[in-house]
């Protein structure tokens, strides 16, 4: 495993394979959240003593940090948000609003998670533009021939996932932003399963708009990120107005908004939660991502072979790139299965994994989810393995 | 009752539940219930005739304590008049949520009574109930 030692809530045994779901946190990234509480603590941009200029520079060293980690042009391209589902809200109900056209088309799969459908089809019945989902493959995969055989000239927007939460498979993001970039087609990336297991580039992708948050990548909840590419994010809408994004306001109803980043966002924005984002940053960068991603899947490759190994297994998703693995044992529910495991200090998720449509899709909606991450290691997956071999035992814990 | 007895029971529940489908009969009032913790969804059908349920039905798609429960529900609701099965359906609620109770309106019902040692199955043995409850109030 990579850096364990770090980890300190592992320590009395705690096996977590549900880091799809949220991530646990380093030292260091508790360390600069309880500092600002304990040293510092003031206001962003609201002060001219030393602790609040010393909030500002961490605040806009962040901004800083995340522009790099991504790949950005500018810092004018980072906007903090609570998390994805913000940074998802804030791009379709304050720009694709004012955007899209009735009769336009967006292409999403029934693989997105709630946050990259419901704002959509909210907006649609509004506005009457048209979503389509493009086909998943055999293996629930998006495959560039899918994408391209629902490119229409009235295609406007793709919105995807890089990794979905529910399969774990790893879109080919370069291609399709090459398509997108041809096609006159903005390119929606949600990122919140991907941004801490794989490097990503915003240029190279073509991206036009990006959302995650940092719980995912060993940081903070209550935080995340918008990306816009500077002359698109430009045209994007407030959807919160007050303090901090204003130059001026007076009583016969004028006022002025601020530039980038400023403008989108307003009030007393989560600066705890932000320094800890960029101290999860700093670690992500420090280990490499390139070697996370090769240990995830130096660890997948172990999982699978041991999953094996039980009788009346069923695996979903075997052959894709990233540390999410489904599965289901025999008859057994899923949710019996996990209640069953938690026992042994082995978390991990059962359920559709709120992306609701798949069901349509795979033919079990419920699934038993493990979700690796640079800590897990293989006496964990052991531990595991041991135990579904038990299976005659799940259901022992109902009374 | 020995908690063995009560798992040996919820287990012949879940696997061989009773009252299971749903017919395709307008006479049947139909509710589907969706556990908004987890992912239990189930669909309950009645059909109450002279303030009376004459006929209880389940289906769906659900871990074991919320199949079992319900299996065991209907056969506890079945027949009887829809003021007693809200007695039964208030002391159910009450026993999983640790509150006062009536034991003897309760039946095989009873085999649930550690069920809130587990708060996390706590509405997977409610769900059914739920359900049951929407119909009758729909009649009235
Ligand atoms: C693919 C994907 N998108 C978006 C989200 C929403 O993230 P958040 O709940 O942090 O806003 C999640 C969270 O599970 C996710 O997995």
């Amino acid at each position: 495993m990579l850096n364990r030692e770090d980890f300190e809530i592992l320590n009395d045994g705690l096996i977590y394979f549900d880091n799809a779901a949220t991530t646990m946190k380093p030292r260091c990234v508790v360390d600069s959240i309880v500092e600002y509480y304990t040293k510092y603590t003031a206001n962003a941009h609201r002060g001219d003593y030393d602790n609040s200029l010393r909030v500002d520079k961490k605040y806009e060293g962040v901004r800083e940090k995340v522009k790099n980690f991504i790949n950005a042009d500018s810092v004018k391209e980072i906007i903090f948000t609570k998390g994805s589902t913000e940074s998802f809200n804030m791009i379709i109900f304050g720009f694709m609003s004012v955007y899209l056209k009735k009769g336009d088309e967006v292409l999403l799969t029934k693989g997105e998670h709630a946050s990259n459908v419901l704002p959509w089809l909210n907006l649609s019945k509004k506005i009457g533009f048209n979503i389509k989902y493009i086909e998943l493959d055999e293996n629930y995969r998006v495959t560039l021939d899918a994408v391209k055989k629902n490119i229409s000239d009235k295609t406007k927007v793709i919105s995807l996932a890089h990794i979905t939460n529910a399969i774990g498979d790893v879109r080919p993001i370069e291609e399709i932003g090459k398509l997108c970039l041809e096609n006159d087609i903005l390119f929606v990336l949600d990122a919140t399963q991907s941004i801490g297991h794989l490097k990503i580039d915003v240029k190279k992708y073509n991206i036009s708009f990006m959302g995650f948050s940092a719980h995912k990548m060993l940081g903070p909840t209550g935080v995340g990120v918008l990306y816009g590419k500077e002359e698109i994010l430009e045209n994007l809408v407030p959807i919160e107005y007050g303090g901090g994004m204003n130059t001026a306001f007076s009583s016969d109803g004028y006022y002025e908004i601020k530039s980038l980043p400023a403008r989108l966002e307003a009030g007393t924005r989560n600066i705890a939660g932000v320094i800890g984002m960029g101290s999860a940053i700093d670690y992500l960068t420090s280990v490499g991502m390139d070697k996370i991603h090769n240990y995830e899947m130096e660890l997948k490759k172990y999982l699978i072979n041991r999953m094996k190994s039980i009788p009346n297994i069923k695996l979903y998703n075997e052959d894709n790139d990233s540390g999410v693995l489904l599965f289901n044992v025999g008859n057994y529910f899923s949710q019996d299965v996990a209640i069953y495991l938690n026992q042994f200090k082995i978390c991990i998720r059962a359920g559709n994994h709120c992306a609701k449509m798949l069901h349509e899709v795979i033919c079990s909606s419920n699934t038993c989810r493990v979700s690796l991450y640079l800590y897990n290691n293989k006496e964990e997956i052991d531990k595991l393995v041991d135990a579904l071999m038990n299976q005659d035992k799940i259901l022992d814990t109902l009374v | 009752m020995d908690s063995n007895m009560k798992r040996n029971l919820i287990l012949d529940n879940y696997q061989n539940p009773v009252n299971r489908g749903i017919p395709k009969d307008n006479s049947y009032k139909k509710v589907n219930s969706k556990n908004e913790s987890c992912v239990d969804n189930i669909d309950v059908a009645a059909k109450i005739v002279d303030g009376k349920i004459e006929d209880i039905k389940f289906d769906g798609d659900a871990c074991a304590i919320c199949t079992s429960a319900s299996s065991v529900m209907t056969k506890e609701l079945k027949g009887k008049t829809l003021k007693e099965a809200k007695a039964i359906i208030r002391n159910y609620q009450n026993m999983i949520n640790e509150l006062p109770y009536d034991e003897d309106s309760l039946g095989e019902l009873n085999i649930y009574n550690e069920v809130y040692k587990q708060p996390s199955r706590k509405n997977c043995a409610l769900l059914p109930m739920s359900s049951i409850s929407k119909i009758i109030d729909s009649v009235e």
